[in-house]
C-alpha cells in the first residue's frame, strides 16, 4: 500500500490504537488452542501451512551452494507423496538473492530478500537503502526490512515512519515485509502501536521477528499483530498480509495460528499471497505430520531431506 | 486470490467412558432405594431429545425418609468425627472425582447439553477444587474464624439448578459435610446424572451412610424438602421466584437459609477499554453453557465514543462461535437444557424484536433435533425494554449506550437484581471507583466468569444473599456458638 501523507504526527495516530490486555489475550488463544482439528481438515491444514513456508536460510555462513540447495527442496519438499504444493518463497539475504533467482527460474516461487542491515538495522540510512537497492536490482520479490527499535523505544515515531515510507518507495513492486522484532519491544501496547505504525507507512506485511532474538513469534503477539490488521481492514478494506517467524518449528503450534487467523481475520487471508511463515525447521514436521495423517504411521526424520 | 474453505471436522468426544442405567432410584441412607409411590420421570438428552434413564420422583415420605437418614448419621457417626477425620472423606471424594473426571465430563453434557469443553475444562475440575479446597479447612474451623466457638447446624437441605448441576452440588456439599453437617440434596429434574454419579462416588469413598442423601424429583419433592421440620439449613439456587416461596416457607422457623438467585448482570466497557479483550470477555460473559448463567453478563453497556467499533467486532465475533452438538471438542454453544427453557428464550427473543430492538444472529446451522438456540444481540435497547430488564437465561444479549460514568452506573443498578458486574478499562482507578458503587456481589474488572473456590460468592437484592466459597461459605453452614 502507499504510505498515508496525511498524517504528520504519528503520536496522534498511535494514541488512539486501544491498549491490549495481556491475560484476556492469552485467554483468547487458550480457546484456539483447544480446538480439535482432525480429518480432511488437518490435511488441508498441513497443505496449507507448507505454501506458506518462506524456507529460509540467513546465516553468515551461507554460500551459493547451500542457496541452491534449499531452492531446490522449496520446489521438492517430498517428492515421494503426492500432492504437495511448493512453499511460497525462500528467504536469503541480498547478497544471495542473484542466485536463488537463478534456481528458482519459472517457478512461481518467490524470493525475499532481508533488508536495511538485517538483523540489528543499526546502519546508517544510506547504507540501508543501498542494502535495499542491491536486493530488488537483482529481482528480489519481496523485501524484508528491519525498523530502528532504538529510535522507536526512544519515541521517535517519525523517524522509524519515515524508514518504511523511502524503503517502500524503492521497493517498486516488491512488497515489503517490515519486521519488529518483538523480542526487543517490551510489552503487546507496544506491539499493536508498531504495527499500526507500520501499516500507515506502506507496510504490504508485518512480521514478527528476525529469528535472531527470543522470544520471537509468540501467539500474543501474534494476536495482538492480527488485530492490528483487522482493525486496518474494518476502516480501510485494504487487506495486509502476516508472516509471524522465529520460533514455529512444529505443525501443531503452526496449525494453531493458522486457526488464529482464521478466526481474527477470516478465511481471505488463509493463502499465501496473505500470510507466511518464516521458517526453517517447521516444513520437515508439517511433512512428518502429512504423512502421519496419510498412512496412520509416524515415519523416522531420517526420511525427510533436511535441506 | 480467492479465500479458503477451511471448515473444521466435528470432533466427538466419545461416550464409551458412561454407562447410565436404565433406571435410578433415590440416595437414601448409602443405599438406593425405590421411591415409596413407584413413579419416575424421564431423563431427556436435550442434545437430540433423546431418552437417557429413568429417574425417581422423590414425594413428602421418601424425603421423610431422607432425612431421617440424615438426622440419624448426624447424631450418630458425623458429629462425632473429628474435623481431620471427616477432611479425609472429602479429600477422598476430591479424588475420586478427578480420576473420574472423564465420566462425570461426559455425563454432564449428555444430561444438560453443555459443550463438552466447558464440562471438561471448568464445571468438572472447578467442583474438585472445591472438594479439595474445604477439605482443608475441616479441621481449621477454630482457626477460620478466630476468638469464635463454632458448631455443625446439623441437617442441610440443598437443592441446586440445572446450569452447573455437579458444581453447584460441590458449592452446596463441600462446605456442609467440612463443617458437620449430613445432606439431603435435591438436583434439578432436568439434570440428575452428575448428582447420582456423586452418590456411587460416596459409596466408593466410604462416606458413612446417611451423611449424604440424593432425592431426586421436580418442584414438589424440593417444597417438601424445604418444609421438613427436622432440616436446619436451606441452601438454594435457582430463580428467583422459587426463592422468594422458599423464603415464605421459611418464615416461623428457625432453619437457617442462604439463597443465589437470578441477575441481570451488567458489562460494562469504557472508551479506555482494551477493545478486543473486552470484546472477548463479552462473549464469556453471555455465551458460556449458552448463557445459562445466573451472573450472565447479559446487560451490555459500551460509552458512545466506541460503540460502533464495539458493535462491529462483537458481531464479527460471532461467526467463529460453534453452536451445535455438546460432545464435539469445537462446539462453543451447546444445546439449550430443555424444551421448556428453549421456548422461553424465543419468547424473549421475540418481545425483543416486538419491543423495537434490532436483533442480530449470525448465520448458523442448528442440528434439526435437540433444543438450540443461535447467539443473539440486541441493540438499540431501551433501559426500560422487558429483555434489558428480566433474566432470560440463554444466548441473548442487550447492547445499550452510554455517555458517562455517572449515567452507566445508574443503569447498572437499576434493576432487582445484584449478582454480578464487569468493568473493562486501562485504568485502575476507574476499576475502583466503580466496583465501590456498583451493587453486585462480585465485580469483575478487565475479565469476566472467573471462579475460585477460595473466593466469594453471591448476590445483593433479588439475586439473593448469603456467600458459597471461600471463608464465608463455611459461616453459611455453622452456628457461632459466642
Amino acid at each position: 500500500m502507499q504510505p498515508n501523507t496525511s498524517l504528520t504526527d504519528f503520536s496522534v495516530l498511535l494514541n488512539s490504537v486501544a491498549p491490549v490486555d495481556q491475560i484476556g489475550s492469552l485467554e483468547r488463544i487458550a480457546k484456539i488452542q483447544t480446538r480439535s482439528l482432525k480429518g480432511p481438515a488437518k490435511l488441508q491444514g498441513l497443505r496449507m501451512a507448507l505454501s506458506m513456508i518462506d524456507l529460509t536460510t540467513l546465516e553468515g555462513k551461507d554460500t551459493p551452494g547451500k542457496v541452491r540447495q534449499m531452492c531446490y527442496k522449496a520446489q521438492h519438499l517430498h517428492d515421494q507423496a503426492d500432492g504437495l504444493p511448493t512453499v511460497a518463497a525462500v528467504c536469503v539475504f541480498p547478497t544471495m538473492v542473484g542466485v536463488a533467482k537463478a534456481a528458482l527460474a519459472h517457478t512461481a516461487i518467490k524470493v525475499a530478500a532481508v533488508s536495511t542491515a538485517f538483523p540489528a538495522g543499526q546502519a546508517p540510512f544510506e547504507v540501508k537503502k543501498l542494502d535495499t537497492l542491491h536486493a530488488v536490482e537483482h529481482g528480489a520479490d519481496e523485501i524484508d526490512m528491519v525498523i530502528s527499535r532504538g529510535r522507536f523505544l526512544a519515541g521517535d515515531y517519525n523517524f522509524v515512519f519515515d524508514e518504511i515510507a523511502a524503503i517502500k518507495e524503492l521497493c517498486g513492486s516488491a512488497r515489503l515485509k517490515v519486521i519488529f522484532e518483538t523480542g526487543e519491544l517490551d510489552s503487546l501496547d507496544q506491539v499493536k502501536r508498531v504495527s499500526t505504525l507500520a501499516i500507515a507507512a506502506g507496510a504490504d506485511f508485518i512480521k514478527t521477528s528476525t529469528g535472531k532474538i527470543q522470544p520471537a513469534a509468540t501467539f500474543p503477539v501474534v494476536l495482538t499483530m492480527l488485530t492490528a490488521i483487522k482493525d486496518h481492514y474494518d476502516k480501510t478494506g485494504q487487506m495486509i498480509g502476516m508472516k509471524p517467524a522465529g520460533g514455529i518449528s512444529s505443525a501443531k503450534i503452526a496449525l494453531q495460528h493458522l486457526l488464529l487467523v482464521k478466526e481474527v481475520l477470516g478465511e481471505a487471508w488463509l493463502n499465501n499471497e496473505w500470510y507466511r511463515f518464516g521458517a526453517s525447521s517447521l516444513a520437515n514436521d508439517l511433512l512428518m505430520q502429512y504423512q502421519k495423517q496419510l498412512t496412520g504411521k509416524y515415519q523416522s526424520a531420517s526420511y525427510f531431506s533436511i535441506d | 486470490m480467492s479465500s479458503t474453505n477451511w471448515n473444521l471436522e466435528p470432533s466427538l468426544e466419545s461416550t464409551a467412558v458412561v454407562q447410565i442405567k436404565a433406571q435410578y432410584e433415590l440416595f437414601i441412607n448409602g443405599q438406593w432405594q425405590a421411591p415409596l409411590s413407584k413413579t419416575y420421570f424421564d431423563s431427556v438428552n436435550p442434545a437430540d431429545e433423546s431418552h437417557l434413564a429413568k429417574i425417581a420422583w422423590a414425594q413428602a415420605q421418601d424425603i421423610d425418609l431422607a432425612v431421617q437418614a440424615a438426622r440419624s448419621a448426624y447424631e450418630n457417626v458425623w458429629s462425632k468425627l473429628s474435623g481431620a477425620e471427616r477432611g479425609k472423606y472429602l479429600f477422598r471424594i476430591a479424588r475420586l472425582m478427578q480420576e473420574k473426571s472423564r465420566e462425570l465430563a461426559v455425563l454432564e453434557t449428555l444430561d444438560g447439553g453443555k459443550p463438552i469443553k466447558e464440562s471438561r475444562d471448568v464445571d468438572v475440575p472447578l467442583a474438585c477444587n472445591h472438594f479439595f479446597y474445604y477439605a482443608g479447612w475441616a479441621d481449621k474451623l477454630q482457626e477460620a474464624f478466630a476468638g469464635r466457638e463454632v458448631a455443625a447446624l446439623g441437617l442441610a437441605a440443598q437443592i441446586t439448578p440445572w446450569n452447573f448441576p455437579l458444581l453447584m452440588l460441590a458449592w452446596k456439599i463441600a462446605p456442609a459435610l467440612a463443617c458437620g453437617n449430613t445432606v439431603v440434596l435435591k438436583p434439578a429434574e432436568t439434570t440428575s446424572l452428575t448428582a447420582l454419579k456423586f452418590a456411587e462416588i460416596c459409596q466408593e469413598a466410604g462416606l458413612p451412610a446417611g451423611v449424604v442423601n440424593i432425592v431426586t424429583g421436580y418442584g414438589d419433592s424440593g417444597a417438601a424438602l424445604v418444609a421438613h421440620p427436622d432440616v436446619n439449613k436451606i441452601a438454594f439456587t435457582g430463580s428467583t421466584a422459587v426463592g422468594k416461596q422458599i423464603q415464605k416457607a421459611c418464615i416461623g422457623t428457625d432453619k437457617k437459609l442462604t439463597l443465589e438467585l437470578g441477575g441481570k448482570s451488567a458489562n460494562i466497557i469504557l472508551e479506555d477499554a482494551p477493545i478486543d479483550q473486552a470484546v472477548e470477555g463479552v462473549i464469556n460473559a453471555i455465551f458460556f453453557n449458552q448463557g445459562h448463567v445466573c451472573c450472565a453478563g447479559s446487560r451490555l453497556y459500551v460509552q458512545e465514543s466506541i460503540a460502533t467499533r464495539v458493535i462491529e467486532k462483537l458481531k464479527f465475533r460471532l461467526q467463529s462461535i460453534y453452536v451445535g452438538n455438546p460432545l464435539d471438542k469445537n462446539t462453543d454453544i451447546g444445546a439449550i437444557n430443555s424444551k421448556k427453557q428453549l421456548e422461553t428464550i424465543e419468547r424473549y427473543i421475540s418481545l425483543g424484536v416486538e419491543e423495537g430492538a434490532e436483533m442480530y444472529q449470525p448465520s448458523c446451522h442448528l442440528p434439526a433435533k435437540g433444543y438450540y438456540c443461535p447467539p443473539t444481540l440486541f441493540t438499540d435497547v431501551a433501559q426500560s425494554a422487558r429483555i434489558a430488564q428480566e433474566e432470560i437465561f440463554g444466548p441473548v444479549l442487550t447492547i445499550q449506550t452510554f455517555r458517562t460514568i455517572d449515567e452507566v452506573l445508574q443503569k447498572a443498578n437499576n434493576s432487582p437484581y445484584g449478582l454480578a458486574a464487569g468493568v473493562w478499562t486501562d485504568k485502575g482507578a476507574r476499576i475502583f471507583g466503580l466496583s465501590s458503587q456498583l451493587q453486585a456481589g462480585v465485580v469483575w474488572a478487565n475479565t469476566y466468569n472467573k471462579f475460585d473456590p477460595a473466593s466469594p460468592f453471591g448476590g445483593y437484592k433479588e439475586s439473593g444473599f448469603g456467600r458459597e466459597g471461600g471463608l464465608h461459605g463455611l459461616s453459611a453452614y455453622l452456628k457461632f456458638i459466642n
